[in-house]
């Protein structure tokens, strides 16, 4: 088995949820510590056992292996164990029981700049994030123009990148990272920023990567369609263990079955929002059916509306806010914005506004499909990108005669007129 | 095309791993005591001088008086301190001159209080990185030891300048400042090994030390000779402190003037790397929770 990337054996990650000292306050303190020394002895003492820290298990017994080349997916819902796998392939956390043998570079993309100092240009950040990431001064310094190429920010070599744009300083990021070369690349959600083009571009980068240089990737999200088109492999981890090993669209396909949620509405609490950014923040975004109630399931003949409320915190020109509707395996099939009918609409003053989008009848095959919502700037900015924030129902058209419900393949199923005549 | 051709060059790069059949690393709970893994600080040495460069640009960076700051801070010390034990007080200075004997101590003081303090709060103010990437965590307080050095060749420089005014000819004890110097780095970084550490667990080390610091700068000789203590045996116990060596060796390259005897000396030298060792040893094992915790 020479050609094995990373073998993963009976990987268990345990943390101690300590009930004496509450979490509110975050850090122990010394005083914490001495205060309950006596206690501790006392209770060695008696050998009582009462337990003052419950054990929480983040990953349990975790075992796959990974071949060189091959680009793993991972998914599953938040606290699945999926970023804590990643820090113990990545040595920065240390597993409980279990191991793995990893078989050679490891290079890692958790959280985008990471490592990137505020007060250093862009330049010193590349040599920086570099070393941390593992590279050798000699070898960035041979990288440094495609580097900056890649990330398209020569002009700023040398701005401190705490007055970069948020995309710019994501580009740096990627860029950096994705020049890495190393054996194994772990990637954690983090091409969910950025601007769409450079979104796709540097997904063609991991592509690339991957199909070319014959490197192992693997590569958490909670983009079912990225994961969908990037890996042919998925594993799906459920409270610290693995539910499903195998061909992505399978293990996507279970995945969405069991969590599909039926919500109609979801918003974000002002204050502690991350659905947004400074100028822009969303509120709240609901699936109505033709009557304006809430509803998760539609009636393929009827319309689906889409109504979402945001505010402006500081005026934007050239803006646009939509919707993306993607079924369940991942594959997109449609994208619209509030400016397609009117391209004025673009210029955002502050205040508060409520958009309502509806989707005609007759046109989305029966299915589950989930919604993402977008705003930005097209091609200069993204301001906020939130995938899959509602999950929704097509239902069967109900024709008459049992074989007009059978399946049919294709992404849509619009509703066409049809004109017969007898020659 | 000039990078087109630097692609290709970059990916026929041989992969070592084409038919290696042992793991790179294995990835287990650690037991008991870590080794240090020095080979691997090495291997990082890169990593590390790119740290220190960002340490010394950003200490400065954005200040109007900038660099000027590294001389004023100890001149105004030592001014104060001179006008308030050698005006006022009268302590002795082993027959030099207060102001240029205040600043010996100084500068071997400052070397080993900034590197400790700098370095002790290095860790929680990484946070990001080091529950982010992986690295051997060792180079964070490590890379204080050698910016502050930044701040000591100021101080030095400042001292020849005194030197020269008040008329003290160099000699060639001053070669020996580079020893007491690898000695104070050796103590200062030990020190910052275990605070660090156990800043990560216990955010109060950021209140104690400072206090803690100002405690030992009296207790160290700084602001009067060690000679006003009159038993030789006192005065080794007195040398457990290493940085009554530092102090008096320092004093002893410039001045010539000193109470350091070869006891005190091999002392002071045996505690300095006891110190390293210890907080070396201490920082692994702390190390591998660090992540967790932060």
């Amino acid at each position: 088995m020479s050609d094995l990337a990373l073998s993963v054996a009976n990987l268990s990650k345990s943390f101690n949820i300590d009930h004496r000292w509450n979490g509110l306050r975050g850090h122990r303190t010394l005083h914490d510590d001495l205060m309950n020394l006596p206690r501790r002895v006392f209770a060695r003492l008696r050998q009582s056992h009462r337990p003052t820290s419950e054990t929480f298990w983040a990953l349990k017994n975790v075992s796959f292996d990974v071949k060189q080349g091959e680009v793993l997916g991972i998914i599953g819902a938040n606290g699945a164990g999926k970023s804590t796998l990643l820090k113990i392939l990545n040595r920065i956390t240390e597993p409980t029981g279990g191991g793995a043998d990893i078989y050679g570079r490891v290079g890692s993309l958790l959280e985008v700049g990471t490592g990137f100092h505020p007060e250093l240009t862009g330049r010193e950040n590349v040599f920086l994030n570099g070393a941390i990431l593992g590279m050798r001064r000699a070898e960035i310094k041979k990288k440094f123009d495609e580097i900056v190429a890649f990330a398209e920010i020569e002009k700023f070599l040398d701005t401190p990148v705490k007055r970069y744009s948020s995309g710019m300083y994501v580009r740096l990021a990627f860029a950096v990272a994705a020049h890495l070369e190393p054996e194994i690349l772990l990637i954690d959600e983090v091409l969910s920023v950025g601007d769409a083009r450079f979104q796709k571009k540097s997904l063609e980068k991991m592509e690339e990567v991957a199909a070319n240089d014959g490197r192992t990737v693997i590569f958490v999200s909670h983009s079912m369609p990225t994961v969908a088109r990037l890996c042919p492999r998925t594993i799906w981890l459920r409270g610290g263990e693995i539910a499903a090993d195998g061909p992505s669209d399978e293990v996507i396909q279970k995945y969405s079955n069991v969590t599909f949620v039926d919500q109609e509405r979801l918003s974000w609490p002002e204050g502690l929002s991350n659905a947004g950014v400074h100028e822009l923040k969303f509120k709240s975004v609901a699936l109505l059916d033709k009557n304006g109630r809430p509803t998760t399931h539609f009636d393929y003949s009827e319309p689906i509306n889409f109504e979402l409320s945001y505010t402006v915190h500081d005026s934007l020109s050239f803006c646009r806010i939509g919707f993306l509707v993607h079924s369940m395996d991942g594959t997109p099939v449609f994208e619209v914005y509030d400016v397609d009918e009117d391209v004025k609409g673009g210029r955002r003053e502050p205040g508060s506004y409520l958009i309502r989008c509806e989707v005609p009848g007759d046109l989305l095959k029966p299915g589950r499909y989930s919604l993402s919502l977008n705003a930005g700037i097209p091609g200069i900015k993204n301001l906020v990108r939130l995938d899959g924030v509602l999950q929704f129902s097509v239902e069967d058209p109900a024709l008459p005669g049992a074989a007009m419900n059978l399946p049919r393949v294709g992404v849509i199923r619009p509703k066409t007129k049809w004109f017969r005549k007898t020659l | 095309m000039l990078s087109q051709t630097s692609t290709v060059a970059a990916d026929v790069d041989p992969r070592p791993s084409a038919g290696a059949t042992s793991p790179t690393f294995r990835i287990r709970p650690t037991k008991g005591w870590p080794a240090l893994n020095l080979r691997e600080l090495w291997q990082y040495r890169d990593l590390l001088w790119i740290l220190v460069e960002r340490n010394i640009t950003v200490i400065y960076k954005q200040t109007a008086l900038g660099m000027i700051w590294v001389g004023l801070q100890p001149l105004i010390g030592a001014g104060v301190l001179s006008v308030i034990f050698g005006r006022i007080a009268k302590l002795p200075s082993d027959g030099a001159p207060y102001p240029l004997f205040v600043f010996c101590g100084l500068t071997a003081w400052n070397y080993f209080s900034t590197t400790a303090q700098r370095s002790s709060t290095s860790l929680i103010n990484n946070a990001q990185l080091v529950s982010k990437v992986y690295f051997p965590r060792m180079l964070i307080p490590l890379s204080h030891t050698f910016s502050t050095l930044i701040d000591f060749a100021v101080m030095l420089v400042m001292i020849f300048i005194f030197m020269t005014v008040y008329g003290i000819p160099p000699t060639l004890r001053l070669a020996a400042i580079p020893g007491f110097l690898f000695l104070t780095a050796m103590a200062a970084t030990g020190v910052a090994f275990w605070f660090s550490a156990l800043s990560v667990k216990y955010r109060d080390t950021n209140y104690a030390l400072p206090l803690f610091l100002q405690i030992w700068m009296y207790a160290s000789a700084v602001v009067y000779p060690t000679s006003m203590i009159a038993s030789e045996r006192l005065r080794s116990l007195f040398a457990l402190n290493p940085v009554v060596g530092f102090v008096e060796g320092f004093r002893w390259a410039v001045l010539g003037r000193s109470a350091l005897t070869p006891t005190m000396f091999w002392i002071t030298a045996g505690v300095s790397v006891f110190v390293l060792v210890s907080g070396a040893f201490f920082f692994r094992r702390t190390e591998r929770k660090f992540a967790d915790i932060i």
